[in-house]
């Protein structure tokens, strides 16, 4: 398989995730398209309740939900995943496409040691002895950043700390090799000393070992210091996508702008009150007929109510599913209170 | 009332020592000697990575764990050892908020009910127990108090969203109009746009009530927001103090510059800082001399041997650390 500059690594093409619930689907992620480039790093960025781990799952082909429904398009180097046969999926989920999640403790298998629990990954994709196996495990802890490999390898998950088993997770994800890895919220349970060593590895992995990482996040200072681009999900839909630096300097959707501005500033003037955004995201099944986020929105008005506006483009690669640049009153450039200097 | 004159502090904990027994004759150290005074009207921000002993701390201040060694003083009458039943009337006066707003709420009971409970429990200020009367209007006031529609009474805790939930801790940990309020990560599991709404909560209610806060948060942007007075620790210490501009813009311990450099900003292109090495050693078998050794990218030979102690660096600012970084 031979990359084709022209086709995206990962092209997601209107993807809706529906679940049952009392009788009737309600739309988790709705019409959600993005692409994710060769050796690129996307920020997948929203709330809570905002879809963005069920549009991970979505694409790993990992909605198991009786009666869940799941369509639109995703296609890997041109190749067609929904839909795609548990078999093939399976070759593909692991070697090409790797995941790592929130909670290492509970990814591994308390039972078996981490060594054990890699080499069995490479061995279900490649034919190799143990003892390569073992190496390759081994080598690939070290490059993680684990000190003394060869002893955590055989280590039990319980006995590493946090921040060590959220390497061996990476490492786990990467002993394939993978194109892509798709990280879900991986530095929410550490400590930032330690998230600022696992952000440190993320960002070196495309040198490294070329792959493309799809990070999913709450938290929107990983995004900026992480991502080339950013998407932004409220309440199931897209908000908006762009360059990080287009999203973060002039966000074009009043959500992204407002959440920004919720953020207490390290440094500057120290603010008497938070600009905080009034009411919670909607439930899906209460979602309104207009935009999403109108009932929260400074901006809002009638033409908001009716339908859920279309994403608009704002320039290069950069476009927010807002009204009012469609209006002719964009947002203005943001003056972040965080400054971009700091002592 | 044992109103305590507005120079001495509300709260302080004298050499306050919290020793855990972990098995096979080890013990865990969570809080090592540890002195601190907090002022009344002051927000003190307790900040540290997990397992710093922050949580510790501001339990062991409340009385709601035992304390191995040290003094703990409210309103400057020593409560270390003062049984639960003498314990019970200070009570009203020091209250808690915790960091999950659904565990501390019996999903089984109705919001009026819940908010009425401490009412019910504890005796008004003259002695006597409160009227059913005067406890629907003080419940109907705390609604009031954090912005939540007195409709909402009669509905369950599931009925309200994490934020709305947390409201309704606050609520109940001010029915009682304490003093003083430990927050322990109150915000920690709301999201960004609902966080800056508790956060702004809190500092209202400071000034409406004139409380006295110990905020206990990892997240120092939202510590700086709250907090006139910062702490921060590391392995069940103390390692430094002050105002809190002071302290996060000015770091004098290795420790601090290195927290405060990796909060990740969201500003595009800041070049992120060069991480800190290493983990957090275990509070089992902490390291000897200074406790941040280990880590610290400026460590001597004699930061492995003798323990630095607290010791004044400016005008209210202390730092437990041999060779402090110049301010910047």
């Amino acid at each position: 398989m031979q990359a084709d500059p022209a086709i995206p690594l990962l092209d997601v093409r209107d993807l809706c995730v529906s679940f049952p619930a009392r009788g009737r689907m309600v739309p988790i992620v709705e019409h959600v398209s993005f692409s994710v480039p060769e050796a690129g790093i996307l920020g997948l960025v929203g709330e809570s309740g905002s879809g963005k781990s069920v549009t991970a799952m979505a694409i790993m082909g990992l909605i198991d939900t009786p009666g869940a429904q799941v369509s639109g398009s995703v296609r890997f180097r041109g190749r067609e995943l929904v839909g795609l046969p548990p078999r093939q999926m399976r070759r593909l989920r692991g070697r090409d496409i790797a995941m790592i999640f929130q909670d290492p403790m509970t990814a591994f298998t308390p039972v078996y040691t981490i060594g054990w629990q890699i080499d069995e990954q490479i061995r279900a994709h490649e034919r190799l002895s143990r003892t390569q196996a073992r190496a390759r495990t081994v080598r690939i802890l070290g490059d993680m950043g684990v000190p003394d490999p060869e002893r955590v390898a055989g280590r039990y998950p319980h006995q590493l700390s946090g921040g060590l088993r959220q390497r061996a997770m990476i490492a786990m994800a990467l002993s394939c090799n993978p194109t892509l890895l798709i990280a879900d919220e991986p530095t929410t349970a550490l400590d930032v000393t330690v998230q600022a060593q696992i952000l440190d590895l993320i960002r070196s992995l495309r040198g490294t070992y070329g792959s493309s990482v799809l990070l999913i996040t709450h938290d929107m200072g990983v995004v900026a210091q992480t991502c080339d681009a950013t998407l932004v999900l409220y309440s199931g839909r897209v908000a908006e996508t762009g360059p990080s630096g287009r999203v973060f300097g002039h966000p074009g959707h009043p959500y992204t702008a407002a959440l920004l501005d919720s953020i207490p500033p390290l440094y500057g003037p120290r603010p008497d009150r938070l600009p905080a955004i009034a009411g919670a995201p909607p439930q899906p099944v209460e979602r309104p007929p207009g935009c999403a986020f109108g009932p929260r929105c400074a901006h809002v008005h009638a033409a908001c109510t009716t339908a859920p506006p279309a994403l608009a483009p704002l320039g290069p690669g950069h476009a927010a599913a807002c009204v009012l640049p469609a209006e002719g009153t964009p947002l203005p450039p943001r003056t972040p209170a965080w400054g971009n200097t700091c002592p | 009332m044992t109103d305590t004159p507005p120079h001495a502090p509300l709260m302080a904990v004298r050499n306050l020592s919290k020793t855990y027994h972990v098995g096979h004759g080890q013990h865990l150290v969570a809080v090592d000697g540890i002195s601190l005074s907090v002022m009344p009207g002051e927000m003190l921000g307790l900040v540290g990575e997990s397992g710093c002993g922050k949580s510790t701390l501001g339990r062991c201040m409340l009385r709601l764990t035992d304390i191995s060694a040290g003094q703990v003083m409210f309103e400057g009458r020593d409560i270390t050892t003062l049984p639960e039943r003498r314990l019970r009337p200070l009570r009203p006066r020091m209250q808690m908020v915790f960091q999950d707003s659904s565990a501390c709420l019996n999903p089984r009971r109705r919001i009026g009910d819940l908010l009425a409970e401490p009412l019910r429990v504890h005796r008004g200020p003259d002695g006597r127990r409160r009227r059913a009367a005067d406890i629907e209007r003080r419940v109907r006031d705390l609604m009031d108090l954090v912005s939540l529609p007195a409709g909402a009474l009669a509905r369950y805790p599931h009925e309200f969203s994490g934020g709305q939930r947390q409201r309704i801790n606050i609520a109940r940990a001010l029915a009682l109009s304490p003093r003083l309020v430990v927050a322990d990560e109150p915000v920690s599991a709301l999201d960004v746009s609902v966080q800056a709404q508790i956060v702004n909560l809190f500092a209202d209610l400071r000034a409406r009530l004139g409380l006295t806060y110990v905020f206990v948060a990892h997240d120092l942007a939202v510590v700086r927001q709250v907090s006139t007075r910062v702490a921060v620790m590391y392995l069940g210490a103390i390692v430094e103090i002050g105002a809190t501009d002071d302290v996060l813009h000015h770091p004098a311990h290795p420790y601090t510059a290195a927290l405060t450099a990796a909060v990740p900003r969201p500003v595009v292109g800041a070049p992120p800082p060069p991480p800190l090495g290493g983990d957090i050693p275990s509070p089992v078998n902490r390291p000897a001399g200074c406790r941040f050794h280990t880590r610290c990218p400026y460590v001597q030979d004699r930061c492995g041997v003798e323990t630095p102690a607290l010791r004044p660096i400016g005008p209210g600012h202390e730092v437990a650390c041999h060779f402090p970084l110049a301010p910047s």
